[in-house]
Parts: C-alpha cells; structure tokens; sequence
C-alpha cells in the first residue's frame, strides 16, 4: 500500500469522527487528573481547556486557549480522544492546537472572541471542529464553514438547562417546518436563516442536521442530560456541571448512564439517587448583557 | 434474517442503515436496535459498531450483553465488529487476534485509503479509517482479509468478522453482502 494513497481531513473523515461520539458524553476537564476521572467514568472523549466555564465566568477578564503543556499532559493521560477550545476567529490557536495533535477543536463563544466578524475557515484543517449555535441558521453557516459538529450554545458555566433547551427547540422545531416544502419555499427560508440552501435541502431531506449534534451550555444533572436526549441531541457536553459538583466521580458516571437510558425513567430514577449535590448554578434571567456567552458569534 | 446492532454507543444510525440496504439488496430481513439484555439470543447475526470501545464496552457489561454475546458466538451467530467492534472482539476473546488501539496515531492522522479486499473481489473498497485499531498478531484459524501500511486491518475467524475501518460510513454494501452470507 503505497502512502500517497492516504487521504487526510476529508469531510468524511471529520464528520465521522464526530459520529463515534454519538450516545456520549464528553467532559470538560483542566488537568491530567480530571481527565482520568473522566476516562474512568465512561465519556467518550474529554475538552481540555483552563478553567471550566463557571471559574472563567468568575474570573473574568480574556479567556484564552488552554496552556498546551496542560493539553499535551491531559493528551498523555487518557486514550480516549482530546478536544480544545479556541477563541471565535483565532485561526493561530486552532493551528497551535492541530499541531499539539489535538483530535478536534472547539471555536467556542465561551473563550473571548478573537474576531468580531469571521469564525474559522475550518476547511482548510485537518482536524475537526464543533461550534456553537443558537438555530438552524447559525448551525448551518458553521457547517458551511467546514463544522463537522455542532452543539447547543446554551448558556455555559450557569447549571441552567433552559436556554440549551431553548436552543434545541429552536433547531429541530425548524427542521421539522422545513419537511415537505419546495425548492422555491427552502430558497426563502435560506435566505430569511442566513444559511446556504444546499445546507438547508440536505436538512430538509434527512429531517436533521447533516452533521452530529450535541447538546451543551448549563447541563448540570443526569435529568438534564436525558431532557437534551429526548429533545434530539446526539450525545451531551457537560462542562462545570461535573468538576463543580459534590462528587464529581458520582455525578460523571450518573451523566454517562443517563444519556445511555434516558427513554427509562425508572432507571433514571435510581441514577438519580444520592449524588450530593449538583453544582451550585445561576439562574441565566440574573445575567447583565455582557455576562451571556451566548450571543458571542452570529 | 435478524440482525441486532449493539446500539450502546457511536455510529449505530449509520450501521443501522448500512444494514438496511444491504438486506433489502439481497435476503431481506430486519434490523433490531439492542440497548438491553434479552434482544441478543433471537438474532441470527450481531454488529458491533464503531465509537468508543471502553465506553460501548463497560455499557455492554452493565446492561449484561456480553455474556449473550459470548454465548452467541459459541453458537456459530455471526458477529462483525467494526473499530471499536473489533477491538472487543479480542477483549473478549471470540477472536484469536491481538490488537493495538489507535494504531495509526490520532485523528489527524486518520485517512481514507483504497483497501484491496480479496475476498469481495477486485475493485479496491474505499475504507475510512479513524482513530483506528489495527491487529498485531493473528492464531491460526484466523484468515487474514486484507493489510493496509503492514498491519492486518481485516479478518475473519470461523463466522466473527472484524474490520479497523467503517464500511459503515460508505455506500459500498460488498462487505455487509460477505457478512450476511455467513449466516
């Protein structure tokens, strides 16, 4: 088998991968340690980044990509693969992150956002990315970009579900009004979501996002994470909601099981059951304007 | 024909399809989602797809699906486990292969590559390796079904199947036709 006979990064490639994560969760984590008790409890892959996104609400100030010295030990500690956030736009961290070996890369409204105007070429990667989005439309314009995944914005580092439900709503509630219309009536709707119509016939006929979808921002319990289930996600990012819980280890696994039975309220039921205490949270209706995350990106 | 898709974890919708149209193509059959125990015994062929194997694997024990799957193999059901599949398929010893995980490096490192697979005939099969396995070192029963960069990427002991790659992420049904026809 000669070499030259390898193709790398096609979309095939990407999009695949990110079906592999399909049924699980993936878990925030900022050191070695967490990772393992990630790996331990089950996720299917773990996001490296500084600080999870409660302690970056906290702290303030720029929020940047992970310390790769940080990636590269938490990459060592784990076999399972390792993804990282980049700032929106900054396409010099994402290089930094393909060149560490990264297995795919978060553009996240979570970080401060380097680029006020243009996300990533993701194209011209190798590695995958996921990205954030509110709707359709937003979740489209990234897949156009090159996202191989996509995920709910939600509202990361509050513990709050509602707007990663709202978010859900939003994107399968449209997908569902898009079944059965023309070509003429998709052309509107492209135009009125700001999305490429190739995108939005390909939704229309698969009757879902062409690409994995998970669901992330403010999932907190096993209860939560079987709501985003049942609401269509492919799988769930839980980001502060373990590390900031009671029993991090307890509350991983009973994430991990959920999202595996969430169609069982019985079981869920016994999942449920003596945790400690799910992390602390913030109702999202308390933010000023300029403490949403959300609205980072378009 | 039954076929039950173990659908713990990671690309069971595609497997799920994959099948279909494979059955519709030839015998014709259906396809049966096993996320619990009890579903196992009355298939008369197993998937075990792609995703994360230490996941798939501790969900398969917790929901008592292994043991089934031990038992089915004993009793000559066919199995094909694919990546993740293939990897649990040595964990368990159904098959006599020893395998390393992620033996081609990571996601970056991922490819697509046109895999000559001599027993589906001539046309290369283009196989979508990622974060693949790959197998090491084969016992004696076990026939080796085709090689990519010197590591065995595909083999068949008996009626157990196992590719490193994802026939599943492709149209090309040659290989689900190769798998059914155990049956």
């Amino acid at each position: 088998m000669k070499l030259e006979e390898l193709r790398h990064g096609t979309e095939l490639l990407k999009r695949g991968f990110a079906k592999m994560q399909k049924g699980g969760v993936i878990m925030d984590v900022t050191n070695a340690e967490q990772a393992r008790v990630a790996e331990e409890a089950g996720a299917v892959a773990v996001m490296a980044l500084h600080a999870v996104p409660a302690d970056i609400r906290a702290a303030g100030g720029v929020a940047r990509m992970a310390d790769p010295a940080v990636i590269l030990e938490i990459m060592d500690a784990v076999t399972i693969p390792v993804m990282a956030k980049v700032r929106i736009g900054h396409f010099v961290e994402a290089e930094i992150l393909e060149a560490l070996g990264v297995d795919m890369i978060d553009e996240s409204e979570v970080l401060t956002p380097a680029d006020e105007r243009y996300h990533i070429d993701k194209l011209r990667f190798t590695v995958p990315f996921v990205c954030g989005a509110r709707d359709l439309g937003e979740a489209l314009r990234r897949i156009n970009e090159g996202a191989a995944m996509i995920r709910t914005k939600g509202e990361a580092g509050t513990g709050d579900v509602k707007e990663a439900v709202r978010h859900m709503r939003a994107i399968m509630g449209t997908i569902r009004e898009l079944k059965g219309k023309t070509d003429e009536e998709l052309t509107k709707v492209a135009r009125d979501i700001g999305a490429p119509f190739e995108f939005v016939k390909e939704t229309e006929e698969m009757q879902r996002l062409p690409v994995v979808n998970f669901a992330a921002g403010g999932i907190a319990t096993p209860a939560d994470a079987a709501l985003m289930m049942k609401l269509g996600a492919d799988g769930v990012f839980v980001g502060s909601g373990i590390f900031k819980a009671e029993s991090p280890e307890k509350m991983a696994k009973a994430i991990v099981e959920a999202v595996n039975n969430y169609d069982r309220p019985e079981v869920l039921a016994e999942i449920s059951k003596g945790l400690g205490g799910a992390m602390k949270g913030l109702d999202t209706h308390t933010l000023t304007e300029d403490e949403v995350l959300q609205t980072r990106g378009w | 024909m039954r076929v039950g898709i173990i659908a713990l974890q990671g690309s069971v919708e595609e497997h799920v399809r994959a099948a279909e149209r494979a059955l519709s193509e030839g015998c014709g059959g259906e396809v049966i989602s096993v996320k619990h125990a009890d579903i196992v015994p009355s298939c008369d062929a197993i998937i075990i797809p792609g995703g994360e194997s230490t996941t798939i694997g501790r969900l398969m024990l917790r929901e008592g699906i292994v043991d089934e799957i031990k038992s089915a193999a004993k009793h000559g059901v066919p199995i094909l486990g694919t990546c993740a599949g293939l990897i649990l398929l040595a964990r368990y010893g159904l098959m006599d292969i020893h395998v390393t995980r992620n033996a081609f490096g990571r996601q970056r490192e991922s490819f697509e590559t046109p895999l000559k697979i001599d027993v589906i005939g001539e046309k290369p099969f283009n196989a979508v390796f990622i974060r693949a396995p790959a197998i090491t070192k084969v016992g004696e029963d076990v026939e080796i079904l085709a090689k990519c960069n010197g590591y065995i990427v595909a083999a068949k002991q008996d009626k157990l199947v196992a590719l490193a790659f994802h026939p599943e992420l492709t149209r090309d049904p040659r290989l689900h036709h190769f798998f059914f026809d155990l049956v």
